[in-house]
């Protein structure tokens, strides 16, 4: 199979906290009526993960759902298995009003491990990061500088972040500006 | 800085997290109107020195229309409520009273 191109070829730098782009992450947006039971169990059934809560991500053994707005989801899949993913909920909901498309090529993804994460973060987006207030599965759609964003925790030491691949340079340039060696505010 | 509560993702959204939409609640006059309700429905807007109805989107966030209701004087915020009705909820208008004793805006008191 040939290589896939994302947006930077999976550039990554050393600050604060480590800033990567994820190589392929799949992804399928999904939009539906969550309060119909037929797109809600035919969407958690393929995907094999819960329906997550307003503003909640909800992790499955291999996928995720993300909740984005009161009628759109993102699944996170394996980059190999998202067209296929995205045949069988296309099917599975072809008799609702209902949305399925792969993005994959779409946006740009990027992750931050260790360190002041959420110091990273707090920089850039008006989102109170403190632990209190944003918790390991909460999700945030945002705005980072200039441009829209979603971001969630997948762990205490890991965040991920989604935004249009068109400004995928832009994004990495600011996850870098923002995690600066030394640039550590210590307030978060 | 303006905070607003989305009414569909529950975030409290600063300012340069939405686009404001402009005025709440008009009717929209289209074929079949007379000229002077097609100019009302284009061009006339109130501009209040107090209590105003606006159109907001969560634009860098859920990206939902909502309506808000705020001072223009003292930018105190009354509520925010969903963009699918005509006319301000009840409860909402309740607050304005308790605040703006005999306020009125376009047809809403």
């Amino acid at each position: 199979m040939s290589d896939i191109a994302t947006s930077l070829n999976g550039a990554s730098f050393e600050g604060i906290t480590r800033v990567e782009e994820m190589r392929a992450q799949g992804m399928i947006t999904l939009r539906g009526d969550f309060a119909d039971p037929a797109f809600v169990s035919a969407v958690t059934g393929l995907v094999e993960a819960d329906m997550p809560g307003q503003r909640q991500v909800s992790t499955g053994a291999e996928r995720s759902i993300l909740w984005m707005s009161p009628d759109e989801l993102m699944v996170l899949c394996t980059y190999a298995e998202a067209p296929i993913l995205e045949a069988k909920l296309r099917d599975a909901l072809a008799d609702q009003h209902a949305l399925v498309a792969n993005v994959s090529d779409a946006r740009a993804c990027f992750e931050l491990v260790g360190g002041d994460l959420r110091e990273v973060l707090a920089k850039l987006a008006p989102v109170d990061m403190s632990p209190e207030a944003f918790a390991v599965g909460d999700l945030r759609r945002t705005r980072l500088a200039q441009v829209a964003g979603a971001f969630w925790l997948s762990s205490e030491d890991k965040a991920q972040i989604v935004c249009f691949r068109s400004v995928g340079e832009y994004m990495f340039n600011l996850l870098k500006t923002a995690a600066q060696p030394g640039s550590s505010v210590g307030f978060i | 800085m303006l905070i607003l509560e989305c009414p569909y993702c529950g975030v409290k959204a600063e300012e340069t997290e939405l686009t404001a939409g402009g005025e709440a609640h008009l009717k929209r006059y289209g074929p079949g109107s007379s000229d002077d309700e097609f100019e009302g429905y284009l061009f006339t807007r109130e501009n209040p020195m107090g209590v105003h109805f606006e159109r907001w989107r969560h634009s860098n966030g859920c990206g939902k229309w909502f309506h808000a209701a705020r001072s223009t004087t003292t930018l105190e915020v009354f509520g925010t409520y969903s963009a699918q009705t005509t006319e301000p909820p009840q409860e909402i208008k309740d607050k304005i009273s308790a605040r703006h004793p005999g306020w009125s805006w376009r047809d809403q008191s």
